[in-house]
């Protein structure tokens, strides 16, 4: 699997049985990962979503979230589950798969030590899953220390380059404006494949981290959690080159976090896009579908002006 | 009152400094009453003279500080390491030594199966003494194209399987695009498979279907097996997942009258909080046994030199390759070493690079500071890149280190030429900078990585030579009698058993090895070749040739 910019990740087709997609939440300890995955079950507008974590320790879960627990799986309310996998999370992974029904997502939350990017690829070769991107955290007032620390200082690096998008997280604890803002730009100088976004506890929505659902699926954003983010869907997107489309879309200063859609060539096959951060998958559909993009942003940041010029208008 | 047996001996080598040699020993209710002559002896009113010793030479029960159960649980397959090695019934497997040879092996071994769907699996294949010869597919397509087969490397992270194996894990397709899985100009797996991640899809349809840190009934008796062929009484698991069923198992099976070894595992630091960790671990201690003592935790804290995931400190490798992985964080460690030493539990610690143990040794340092201990003898194990400054701290932080001394035979040339450069690879387990600073210190197999063999690991200690026939560090050589102490009271003393075991003398446990020779008067290039005739252990006799 490619991890530069712009290079597709999963090449030539892929089996038409459905697969779980398969988010990566990586980060130092402390850096709000257990914060972000609450969020995300109170958030879950009805997907149901498995969350992998190497151990329960200091309880993952919110309490009031928590329907049953046993030794090594606790259900959450809508559906959703808590697992834990100790060492070995390809074995988890299959047993997970063997569900009925299956999760609709996978959430791995990897151990503080954990290289992002490795998970990542052990998701690549199992059957049946596909990554849904990896989100690597990092602790506004502390990431620029860790990076500097005598032990774990590489591997703080290691696991910022791992990242589709990183999430500075906890600003509300930052001191000033300016503090947030140097932050940032010394996140986006030191990890430029990766896509950086503020938040404050644990607040994205459940599209940044899971992946997008689509242009046709019916939206099922919840409000209070999707606050500060806009999403924009392009249905008149004329003919194109899919490949070019989707790496400029991944590569360009539009602002888009994620993306996914169908577009068209000139020899009108459909082609399944998906990007995030600045990486982007083109595979050939098997199916004629209508062209349509759907974009992902901040608020803000999101070039509509610049979007609609390269898809058309948007709406 | 019980019966008092008195054996003679050729030589008994008591580790007792204040009596170092007898010619008898007497033993009561499976403890030993006193070392001495017959007549001291007789002293202790009647007692029945047993003659069965009289041309052995006894030494108090070998003690492994650093081996795992696995070592037992592999022997049900098929042996492909390069090293003659024998197996826990006596049967010396030659090494095989090359790809045609091990592929025969494994071909004797699938005539013999009956059910046609049954896998063939190997183990502790190293094609690195094979001039790194690249495994495929094709070779082990040669022992069957219906049946799955794999082999598992010696260092454990590698695995080769063949077509039907891949193709009944689903992973005989193009369109791989990882680092461990090498492709064949086909475009498809090549069948060699690297690391952990990407073994496990296929270990169950190759026969390694359970998680080796686990150990299981006929593993364990195996591997008591092996340690009355060696002269072991008392043996680490280092470390066990210990779920309940394991421990369960593990007191049944250690429990029964005949089982010959003193086992104490350590629970593996993965899979549950500091906090939990320490309860679970406080909790089974109350359950330990005389033969099975549980009740102690095991910290990984980085990866291996040769897989170049161990931590080092500056100049880092010798091959430029990047610093290695942290397998727990510096926060999650200096958590568990406080809860650890307020419970009063012992933790020994895996670290190979220098970088990982100076951060051990630099969070002990702050947990002692809150939870002082005079005596905790947390420990150091493998610390293979220690240097003297860091043994001068350990000493004082009254920790103490268990080297990897049979490592510096198999690997040291690939450390001199390869990991870390000549100099650092002639310091690796510098036991005699070790013994100088005042550290208490073990040498140890690490079985199944090499094998189980107390008196060669002394034989690695005292000669330092590696494979390829140097020696490499002669000042970091011990003498034998320093060899002979680490593998009996050096290691007790690291498992705090060194009031109830590791030497010959009044008020400890009938724990001998019984040897053919005097390991103190042979040729110190001979140490490794003294036979052992097998055990006794707390008073019970067990010669290897009966098992």
């Amino acid at each position: 699997m490619g991890h530069g910019t712009g290079r597709p990740y999963f090449p030539g087709g892929r089996a038409l049985k459905p697969v779980i997609p398969v988010a990566v939440i990586g980060g130092y300890l402390g850096a709000g990962k257990t914060t972000v995955v609450n969020h995300l079950l109170r958030n879950a507008a009805g997907r149901r979503i498995a969350i992998l974590v190497n151990e329960f320790g200091d309880l993952p879960i919110d309490e009031d979230l928590i329907e049953a627990e046993s030794e090594d799986i606790i259900a959450i309310s809508g559906g959703c589950i808590c697992c834990s996998f100790g060492s070995d999370l390809t074995a988890a992974l299959i047993k997970l798969s063997e569900l009925v029904p299956p999760p609709d997502h996978v959430v791995i939350e990897a151990s503080g030590v954990a290289m992002p990017g490795t998970v990542a690829l052990s998701i690549s070769i199992l059957p049946g899953f596909a990554l849904a991107g990896v989100v690597v955290l990092a602790d506004g007032e502390r990431i620029q220390a860790q990076a500097e620390d005598d032990y774990i200082g590489d591997m703080i690096l290691r696991q910022l380059s791992d990242a589709d998008v990183i999430v500075h997280s906890k600003t509300d604890l930052q001191p000033n404006v300016g503090g947030v803002e140097a932050v940032e730009s010394w996140l986006q100088a030191t990890a430029p494949q990766a896509r950086v976004v503020t938040t404050t506890q644990g607040r994205l929505p459940p599209d940044i981290i899971l992946g997008l659902t689509g242009p046709n699926a019916k939206p099922q954003a919840s409000p209070h959690a999707d606050a500060g983010y806009e999403t924009l869907t392009f249905r008149q997107i004329p003919p194109c080159v899919p490949g070019d489309l989707a790496q400029n879309l991944a590569t360009g200063t539009y602002g888009v976090i994620r993306a996914k859609g169908f577009l068209r060539d000139s020899e009108g096959r459909s082609w399944v896009i998906q990007t995030v951060g600045r990486r982007f998958e083109i595979q050939l559909s098997q199916k004629l579908e209508p062209a349509g993009v759907v974009c992902i942003g901040r608020s803000g940041t999101l070039e509509a002006g610049a979007l609609e010029a390269l898809l058309g208008p948007a709406g | 009152m019980s019966e008092t047996i008195v054996y003679s001996a050729k030589k008994i080598i008591t580790m007792n400094p204040s009596r170092p040699e007898a010619t008898h020993v007497a033993v009561r209710d499976g403890r030993i009453l006193g070392a001495g002559s017959l007549s001291e002896l007789q002293t202790w009113g009647d007692v029945t003279l047993d003659n069965r010793f009289a041309d052995k030479v006894l030494m108090p029960g070998f003690v492994e500080g650093h081996a795992h159960v696995m070592e037992g649980s592999l022997w049900r397959k098929v042996y492909c390491g390069w090293f003659d090695r024998a197996d826990p019934d006596g049967k010396v497997w030659s090494g095989v030594k090359s790809v045609d040879a091990f592929v025969q092996r494994l071909q004797a071994a699938e005539a013999k199966l009956k059910d046609p769907a049954a896998a063939v699996s190997g183990w502790q294949l190293d094609p690195i003494y094979m001039g790194n010869t690249t495994v495929t597919r094709a070779d082990l397509d040669r022992v069957s194209t219906t049946r799955p087969v794999g082999v598992l490397h010696a260092s454990g992270h590698i695995m080769n399987v063949n077509t039907k194996a891949l193709e009944l894990a689903g992973m005989l397709k193009t369109g791989y695009n990882h680092p461990g899985i090498p492709l064949g100009t086909d475009g498809l797996p090549t069948g060699e498979l690297k690391g952990p991640e990407v073994m496990t899809p296929v270990s169950p349809f190759v026969g390694f279907e359970r998680n080796l840190l686990d150990a299981d009934e006929v593993g364990l008796r195996n591997f008591a097996k092996l340690c009355v062929r060696t002269g072991t009484t008392t043996i680490t698991d280092l470390a066990s997942r210990m779920d309940e069923d394991t421990v369960e198992m593990m007191l049944r099976v250690t429990g029964e009258p005949q089982y010959p070894v003193r086992l104490m595992p350590f629970r593996f630091f993965i899979g549950l909080s500091a906090r939990e960790l320490v309860e679970a671990v406080a909790t089974m201690k109350k359950r330990a046994t005389d033969r099975l003592r549980l009740g102690q935790i095991k910290i990984v804290v980085d990866g291996s030199i040769q897989g170049f995931s161990a931590r080092l400190r500056w100049p880092g490798y010798h091959n430029g390759a990047p610093n290695g992985l942290w397998y727990i964080a510096p926060e999650h460690l200096s958590e568990l070493l406080h809860l650890a030493l307020e419970a009063g539990l012992q933790v020994h610690t895996h670290t190979n690079g220098d970088q990982a143990t100076q951060l051990v040794l630099e969070k002990l340092a702050s947990a002692l500071q809150a939870h002082p201990n005079p005596d905790h003898r947390f420990t150091l194990q493998h610390c293979q890149l220690a240097d003297a400054a860091q043994f001068r701290l350990a000493a004082k932080l009254g920790m103490c280190v268990n080297l990897f001394a049979n490592h510096h035979y198999y690997w040291g040339d690939e450390h001199y030429n390869l990991t870390v450069g000549p100099d650092r690879a002639t310091r690796m387990n510098a036991c005699r900078t070790a013994l100088d600073s005042g550290l208490p210190m073990a040498i140890h197999s690490d079985a199944p990585i090499t094998p189980l063999s107390p008196l060669f690991t002394a034989w690695a200690a005292v000669n330092r030579i590696t494979v390829s026939g140097r020696v490499q560090g002669e000042e970091e050589r011990i003498e034998v009698s320093e060899a002979l102490y680490a593998i009996t009271m050096g290691a007790a003393y690291t498992l705090h058993l060194d009031g109830e075991i590791g030497s010959i003398e009044t008020g400890k446990k009938a724990d001998f090895a019984v040897l053919e020779a005097d390991p103190t008067a042979c040729e110190p290039m001979e140490l490794k070749d003294i036979p052992v005739w097998g055990t006794v252990q707390g008073g019970r006799i067990f010669p290897a040739a009966e098992l």
